[in-house]
């Protein structure tokens, strides 16, 4: 048996050397402190695995039917010094272990800003980190680069050395963001803000892609991250700039509709306020943004309004058919004022900009003024530097 | 016709719901007509339906109960087995520009099937199986306390997977990965009939299990014979209780959480939508904490089963077994309290993933405690290397492999590295293969002689044996290395010519566990061939320590002529050593429960009721679920409920056994 699974098992260790063991060879700090993880744990873990397999080879042999010189002991059942031990050992690892998850956790915490660039090199804390938005669609990937105000499709680049800080989103569906060689994977959700900091520490071009299945076009929904040094980024950085395209909130739309294996696209200019649109799933023109939303919401609601005035609430864009049972989303088409009594039909449909009539009896006028950051998010827990 | 009025009938059913254009879903569907076809003649030219209906279908006998819910796993194994060997196919293939032979349409589906299919009707059943047809026995009693009730419960489960098997044919189904994480199942993203087969297949089935658990567990608290007291019950039956217990306070939540879903794609409820501030992460929040426990569910009576083989091979009492109970209880407490490892990467604070890892690391205490137990339990014992103990050794070198990695991905960090990759894959196959499937296996050939009065032919037996296990290890370890690679699940094609090497070594793990499989029918029916040879009149044949070996193989109608009294937690080991005498007068007659359609005819109609659901038929709904009000109701006027077995026919089983031990002497 134990012959058998070695046999099974060399001709994947004559194969190791050729191949690119990535997460145990990353380029990047974080992940390189996450592979450490991974080999202190399974170390550790070795420990207790390797006397059992032992054992129980040992036993089995020993004890088979045929070697009558072993000590049968058929009433042996119970020693509480044997217990102790085999409840004990265990104990011991997973104590150890624990202890080093509950600090890896922390350390390694994608929220929490690098305190490191590598092992022996602090982080320069004058210099601001690089910033990119990473939104997931159907089925490509967005970077936007706020500070150079420069998006990509498809294609992302980071300076060595230097700290990312990525902000996470999707358009449709759940995606996982992942470059194996920079950093371990955190979830992308619409409507939703997950956080990133890592840094890569080797030049280089490494793979990208999507880890949570998410339809059709996932096996294709992969890129490029390259490392490069501070004059080969601000190149790649130019070449963008030149790449002419814009990217705005109609672009987006048209962007963002599904489709698969997506070339590399560049956009020199950007609307600098399209991620915190597609955060909170008001790119289209007529949708309430999540924030206003919620500060409504935490002010007491809409009253009537909020229960008709349904479409500007309907995220799910493209797709969305409507359920065979459900109601069909309403928006509120006329509204009688004391100029036009019989109601005054819109044409489009428009997020409310005066909310002054939606104060509920009773209600103190609310002031409301747009959210400039979107801390209300599930995804965005408020930081200290911990 | 109008299409009002065909949509009223049909609701969204027409024909370009039926594949006609697949031709590989046409080749399947031909087969498997054909295969019915010859079999449904061969019931019928042998005139068995009558004895199907009355011996089988309609039975409430929990022996017969069992061995269906064997056979409907392992049916459904070759089900769920094909789409792995389509898998293996497809990424063996899709390389250096090749889409592979399968489109994202059908590779999506085939490995969502193949996970439902694997969990819910393979794993499962073999494990109720096995449960519910060792545990009455084990426990000295007649049958469990709800026998209409189990019988109702195997056929939902039958509903289930018809409805799993019906979505091959009859539309599609879902492609979403196994647990149909929204916003992608929702009515947006998932418009087609795919996640409402899902949907409905797993609730039609759910409510089998969890009236199945109900049922066990009441069987295990209430029908013990004398002098069983919890601390006297077998381990087997230890586990059983756990994983019912399990199972009764977890699947409601798969259940509601199943419902949420359905609300959102029928009536248009915003639980898990991306509108009105609906929350995805709700959903994956309470799959999970239906899903944890889940695992334990199958692992746990594989521990018990594990226990029985250990002791019995090896001649020799359970080591340990207080601590053996204590740490089946810990386990079921502790796999409450670990659901959010299966999502550390959605973004929770550190100090929240590191709970988490915490508790997941310290469930690996008492199944570690486990393992020497059983390692203990061979120390000083006298090994007979039958197939029930060759499945268990290779269960001890796999498992504790599978637990390694599974500890080793508990810590968050590591995670962030190896979530939703093929090391992941690697790892849970590693556990459910390597602990439920072997264990199951082992159950098999353990209890085989028991339910049929033969042994399993060893030959095949071992033939299957080494097939799977090496078919196993060649197939799951190239994934460890790929995803130490970097490389995801769920993936259809790739780019990188160097990954392709060891989906080829996955390949051909894949086809050695196909010829274990196959080796597998062989040694059935071999062994139903040479049942003269391999026969055990004894009801003994493993010189083995449980009650169940107390009474004849294949057991009586009614188990035990006399409920015996247990001194001891070995208690057959225990009367064999004390010289027990059987009795052999005194016969009185035996009180027993009637079979009943009712179970057949329920399931029937709320798999029709699903059915309906699915195509949005809905006065097929409507008038399957009246219909089922008013079956349901009209049982409870059946007073025919139970009959008492004339202490003549007890008699003159007893004496044939009497007459057959002689022989055997």
């Amino acid at each position: 048996m134990s012959r058998l699974k070695i046999l099974a098992l060399l001709p994947l260790a004559a194969a190791l050397s050729g191949c690119d063991y990535v997460v145990l060879a990353p380029a990047g700090d974080i992940a390189a402190q996450q592979r450490d993880l991974v080999i202190i744990s399974t170390v550790l873990m070795l420990l207790i695995v390797v006397p059992v397999m032992a054992l129980t080879v040992l036993f089995a042999w020993r004890y088979r039917q045929s070697n009558t010189s072993a000590r049968y002991e058929p009433e042996w059942d119970h020693s509480t010094k044997l217990e102790l031990v085999i409840w004990s050992a265990p104990l011991l690892i997973i104590v150890c272990l624990g202890a080093l998850t509950w600090m890896g956790t922390h350390l390694l915490d994608p929220y929490r800003t690098l305190g490191r660039i590598k092992a022996e090199q602090a982080v320069d804390q004058s210099k601001a980190p690089l910033e990119v938005d990473v939104v997931a669609l159907d089925w490509k990937w967005l970077f936007i680069y706020p500070d150079y105000g420069i998006a990509t499709v498809n294609d992302l680049a980071a300076p060595v050395d230097r700290p990312i800080q990525f902000r996470i989103t999707a358009s449709s569906v759940m995606n996982s963001f992942y470059i194996p060689a920079l950093a371990g994977q955190i979830y992308a959700m619409p409507g939703m803000e997950t956080k990133l900091h890592a840094v890569v520490n080797h030049a280089g071009t490494y793979k990208g892609f999507s880890a949570n299945y998410s339809g059709a076009g996932f096996s294709g929904m992969h890129f490029n991250f390259q490392g490069l040094d501070d004059k080969g980024f601000d190149a790649w950085i130019a070449s963008a700039k030149s790449a002419g395209g814009s990217l705005g909130r109609a672009e987006y739309l048209q962007l963002e509709k599904p489709s698969q294996n997506e070339p590399v696209r560049r956009y020199g200019t950007i609307d600098s306020d399209l991620y915190r649109l597609i955060l909170n799933m008001c790119v289209e023109t007529g949708k309430m943004c999540q924030s206003e939303m919620m500060a409504i919401d935490a002010k007491g609601g809409r009253g009537h309004e909020g229960l008709n005035n349904t479409l500007p609430l309907t995220y799910d864009k493209y797709a969305r058919r409507g359920t065979p049972l459900g109601p069909e989303p309403t928006f509120v088409a006329g509204t009688c004022t004391p100029d036009a009594p019989q109601g005054q039909t819109t044409a489009s449909i428009k997020a409310p900009t005066d909310i002054a009539p939606l104060t509920g009896a009773g209600l103190k006028r609310p002031t409301f003024a747009p959210l400039k950051s979107s801390s209300f998010f599930l995804g965005q827990r408020p930081k200290s530097d911990s | 016709m109008s299409p009002d009025l065909l949509k009223l009938i049909f609701g969204r059913l027409g024909l370009e719901s039926l594949p006609l254009h697949e031709p590989i879903v046409v080749g399947t569907f031909v087969v498997v007509a054909l295969g019915g076809a010859t079999l449904l003649a061969g019931l019928t030219y042998f005139r068995l339906w009558g004895y199907l209906w009355r011996e089988w279908f309609t039975t409430v006998d929990h022996k017969r109960i069992g061995i269906m819910y064997m056979i409907l796993g392992i049916v459904m194994l070759l089900r769920g087995f094909a789409d792995a060997l389509m898998m293996r196919g497809q990424q063996m293939l899709a390389f250096g520009g090749s889409e592979g032979y399968l489109n994202a349409h059908h590779y999506d589906q085939v490995f969502t099937a193949h996970g439902v299919i694997m969990i819910f009707f393979v794993a499962m059943p073999l494990v109720t199986g096995l449960m519910n047809y060792v545990v009455p026995l084990q426990i000295g009693a007649r049958d469990v306390s709800f026998p209409f009730l189990n019988n109702f419960s195997f056929w939902m489960t039958v509903g289930g997977a018809v409805l799993v098997m019906a979505s091959l044919f009859i539309g599609e189904f879902a492609r979403t990965g196994w647990l149909a994480y929204p916003p992608l199942s929702n009515i947006g993203y998932s418009p087609d009939v795919g996640v409402d087969y899902y949907i409905w297949a797993l609730q039609v089935a759910g409510v089998g299990t969890t009236l199945s658990g109900i049922n066990l567990i009441c069987t295990i608290v209430k029908l013990r014979c004398p002098g069983m007291t919890m601390m006297k019950m077998p381990v087997f039956t230890w586990t059983s209780l756990c994983t019912n217990i399990l199972i009764v306070a977890s699947f409601p939540v798969l259940t509601v959480v199943l419902a949420l879903l359905s609300l959102d794609r029928y009536v248009g409820t915003n639980f898990f939508t991306n509108d009105f501030g609906g929350s995805p992460m709700m959903y994956v929040n309470l799959i999970w904490i239906w899903g944890h426990p889940e695992v334990y569910i199958l692992v746990l009576p594989a521990f018990g089963i594990f226990s029985e083989v250990t002791s019995t091979f090896s001649g020799k009492r359970l080591f340990g077994y207080t601590s053996m109970v204590y740490a089946t209880v810990v386990i079921t407490i502790l796999s409450y309290l670990v659901w959010l490892h299966h999502f550390f990467t959605m973004g929770s604070g550190a100090s929240v993933n590191s709970f988490f890892g915490i508790t997941t690391m310290i469930i690996s205490i008492p199944t570690g405690a486990k393992m020497f137990n059983w390692l203990f339990t061979m120390y000083r014992g006298r090994i007979r290397y039958e197939l029930p103990m060759m499945w268990t050794i290779a269960f001890m070198l796999t498992f504790v492999l599978g637990g390694m990695t599974g500890v080793l991905l508990a810590v968050p960090p590591a995670d962030f590295v190896l979530h939703n990759s093929l090391f992941l894959i690697a790892h849970f196959h590693n556990v459910i293969i390597g602990g439920v499937v072997f264990g199951a296996f082992a159950g098999i050939n353990y209890w085989f002689p028991k339910a049929f009065g033969f042994k399993l032919d060893v030959f095949w037996g071992k033939l299957s044996f080494w097939f799977w296990v090496v078919g196993f290890y060649v197939a799951f370890m190239p994934l460890y290395v790929l995803g130490l690679m970097g490389v995801t699940r769920r993936l259809r094609v790739f780019d990188d010519p160097s990954l392709q090497i060891w989906f080829v070594i996955a390949a051909i793990g894949a086809f050695l566990v196909f010829l274990g499989i196959l080796s597998m029918l062989m040694q059935f029916a071999v062994s139903l061939l040479k049942r003269e040879q391999l026969k055990d009149v004894t009801g003994d044949p493993w010189d083995a320590r449980t009650l169940e070996w107390a009474t004849s193989s294949p057991p009586p109608d009614y188990n035990f002529a006399f409920t015996p009294v247990v001194h001891d937690n070995d208690a057959w080991w225990d009367m064999k050593k004390r010289g027990y005498q059987r009795p052999l007068t005194g016969f009185r007659p035996i009180h027993m429960p009637s079979s009943t359609g009712t179970g057949v005819i329920l399931a029937g109609l709320a798999t029709a009721m699903g059915f309906g659901l699915i195509w949005y038929i809905w006065w097929l709904a409507a008038a399957s679920f009246l219909a089922m009000l008013a079956v349901g109701i009209g049982h409870t006027f059946n007073y025919h409920r139970d009959f008492d077995i004339p202490a003549e026919d007890v008699i003159r089983t007893e004496d044939a056994r009497t007459k057959l031990l002689a022989g055997a002497k």
